[in-house]
């Protein structure tokens, strides 16, 4: 399903943003705050972007998206379900007992996904190999990988940034989960990365600043990533993690768990009003977009 | 056994290295299937994978000094159906990248083949950061690996052709130095069948790489004192040809294996893990005991850690009680 209006994108990351926190309350434990934060890139990515068929996930002609910080996974597997790769209800299923959808992302269990991920620093670089083989290949599918701010402290991922910047993979799309947090706190004070954009400049990238919550940059930067000339392209997104439920906005804590049946019920109230704004903007009856507003029932 | 008839007159048989033969197979494999591709570490002469590079150079990919990068750039190259072989010393991979090779490779089941060479003390003075002693032990407990120790030049070269048919990880180590040369270009090779070098009923010594040659040697001294020793080349460690050694144990009541690896994880390991489930047998292991190498002449360390043909001679006749 393609969505081509910013509305659309707009309506449907906050579906992926409530199914992604269904999932995570049903699972009872998990990542909360990356995967609401890049709810907005994925949508983008899923129904807009990528060359890609949910019912057909091994076609050749396919872009390759390589998710590097694995633990973000509730949110690729929410957007996934919502493209159509397998059935919503079965995002009830996250890490439980025989479930395709494993705490963190393995390519064997589930079709449409292109590795197996989790440990840290390791995607770029297998993204990187990808993009020299398409290139070797004389092919013209893209590889869009996902990566994080808190697992540049790894050795690996900078040692792939080197790789593809002597190959020139301009095939090569990093999209980078600048939130500025990781399990301990802020990433400027556990081993500060600032100023990314001129590290990656200086080994030789391509890199373009975005707001990573705001669909019309993100949309735009994407399909112009698809025309990448010359080097590897980093697109440092700037997103708030925890967005769009305001009490996990911006709050380290949120990294590594799952919000109860309580603060999910808010959470998903939140999510719901906001949803109701966005496709509500020229209503009649929503004239004070209010929390009583006659439109909300049955939402 | 169709063997090099020169196989015990040391002066005579032809000694090769092991990783010439993984070169030179590399340069015919290259010529046959286009998805071959070779990645080095900066060690591409060590590695003897120079000819493939001159040969293929779009498919050699040079990583530097980046082990981490070198198998999970592999593993992306493996997912778009090449056939990748991994080169660098075994002691930096799989030393350096077992989470990755574990993760992105195993657990991702891509088809990429880690290649490990300068293994065992036999490497010599550069001492013990540079011998390996433990990449059988780390390889061997990761599911869907593979692991294979050739014995001699031949051996490898027909190896690193019948893994590149094998669709999966594979690990595959050679040692430094020039070994003897003891199967021929007939000498069949199957992923995961043992080989009987030698025949015999009184003691079985099963072994892995060069090492294989010195207990062929072993075995001829103990003739002299009428003990018929078996010799069992078990090149593939995983998995493990168990219905050979179950047949050896039974045969011969007494086990010896031989290997350039700590005792403990590797051949001696699986061998005696195998054999105390379903027929516990006397196993002796030669191999190093839980100590690290150190600087020496590959002789000299091989003697020191008991790998040479007399020490293994001795310790068959200790296990026999005929000292």
């Amino acid at each position: 399903m393609e969505l081509k209006k910013v509305s659309d994108l707009k309506s449907m990351a906050n579906q992926i943003r409530q199914d992604t926190i269904i999932s995570l309350t049903e699972a009872k434990s998990g990542h909360s705050a990356g995967p609401l934060g890049m709810a907005d890139i994925f949508t983008a990515l899923y129904f807009n972007v990528l060359k890609h068929n949910p019912k057909k996930p091994k076609w050749k002609d396919r872009d390759f998206v390589v998710l590097s910080n694995g633990h973000i996974c509730p949110v690729l597997y929410a957007t996934m379900a919502n493209s159509g790769y397998f059935p919503k209800k079965e995002l009830m299923t996250l890490r439980k007992l025989g479930t395709r959808l494993q705490g963190h992302p393995h390519r064997e269990a589930l079709p449409g996904l292109e590795t197996t991920s989790g440990p840290l620093g390791s995607g770029l670089s297998q993204a990187a190999g990808m993009a020299y083989a398409l290139k070797l290949d004389g092919k013209k599918n893209k590889v869009f990988c996902l990566t994080s701010d808190g697992e540049h402290d790894e050795g690996n991922h900078w040692e792939a940034v080197l790789f593809a910047a002597k190959h020139k993979l301009n095939n090569l799309i990093t999209i980078l989960d600048r939130n500025y947090i990781q399990i301990d706190g802020n990433t400027e004070t556990i081993m500060p990365l600032d100023p990314l954009d001129q590290k990656y400049r200086s080994f030789n990238w391509n890199v373009k600043k975005i707001k990573g919550n705001n669909m019309r940059q993100v949309l735009s930067a994407l399909k112009k990533s698809r025309t990448n000339k010359k080097r590897p392209l980093m697109i440092i997104a700037n997103t708030i993690p925890g967005k769009g439920v305001s009490f996990m906005e911006n709050d380290y804590t949120w990294h590594g768990k799952p919000p109860t049946k309580e603060q999910a019920a808010i959470a998903l109230a939140e999510l719901r009003k906001k949803r109701h704004y966005l496709e509500h903007e020229n209503c009649k009856n929503c004239k004070n977009l209010h929390d009583e507003c006659v439109c909300m029932d049955g939402q | 056994m169709d063997f090099n008839k020169n196989i015990y007159l040391k002066e005579q048989n032809k000694k090769i290295p092991t990783r010439n033969g993984y070169g030179d197979a590399l340069v015919e494999l290259g010529k046959r299937n286009k998805n071959v591709m070779v990645l080095c570490a900066d060690l591409t002469d060590s590695t003897r994978v120079m000819k493939f590079k001159e040969n293929f150079p779009g498919r050699f990919v040079e990583i530097g000094v980046a082990e981490q990068n070198l198998v999970t750039v592999a593993s992306g190259l493996a997912a778009m159906g090449k056939v990748p072989f991994a080169s660098s010393y075994a002691m930096f991979c799989p030393g350096r990248c077992w989470e990755q090779i574990r993760t992105t490779i195993c657990y991702n089941n891509q088809n990429v083949k880690i290649i490990g060479a300068h293994a065992g003390v036999s490497v010599g003075p550069d001492g013990a950061t540079h011998q390996a002693l433990e990449d059988i032990a780390i390889m061997r407990s990761l599911p869907n690996m593979i692991v294979i120790v050739p014995a001699d030049y031949e051996q490898t070269k027909k190896a690193t052709k019948e893994i590149a048919k094998y669709v999966g990880p594979v690990y595959m180590r050679f040692a430094r130095e020039k070994t003897p040369q003891m199967t021929t270009l007939k000498t069949p090779f199957k992923i995961g069948k043992a080989q009987i070098f030698r025949e015999g009923k009184s003691i079985s010594i099963i072994a892995a790489g060069p090492v294989v040659y010195e207990c062929l040697v072993a075995a001829e001294m103990l003739k002299e004192k009428r003990i018929d020793a078996q010799v069992i080349n078990c090149h593939t460690i995983k998995p493990l040809d168990q219905k050979t050694i179950l047949s050896a144990a039974k045969k011969c009541k007494c086990i010896l294996t031989v290997e350039e690896h700590q005792i403990t994880g590797g051949l001696g390991g699986a061998v005696a893990e195998f054999l105390s489930e379903v027929y516990p047998t006397k196993i002796k292991r030669i191999g190093v005991k839980d100590h690290f190498g150190e600087s020496g002449t590959p002789d000299e360390l091989l003697k020191k850690f008991g790998f040479n043909a007399v020490n293994i001679y001795k310790e068959a006749l200790k296990m026999l009680n005929k000292r």
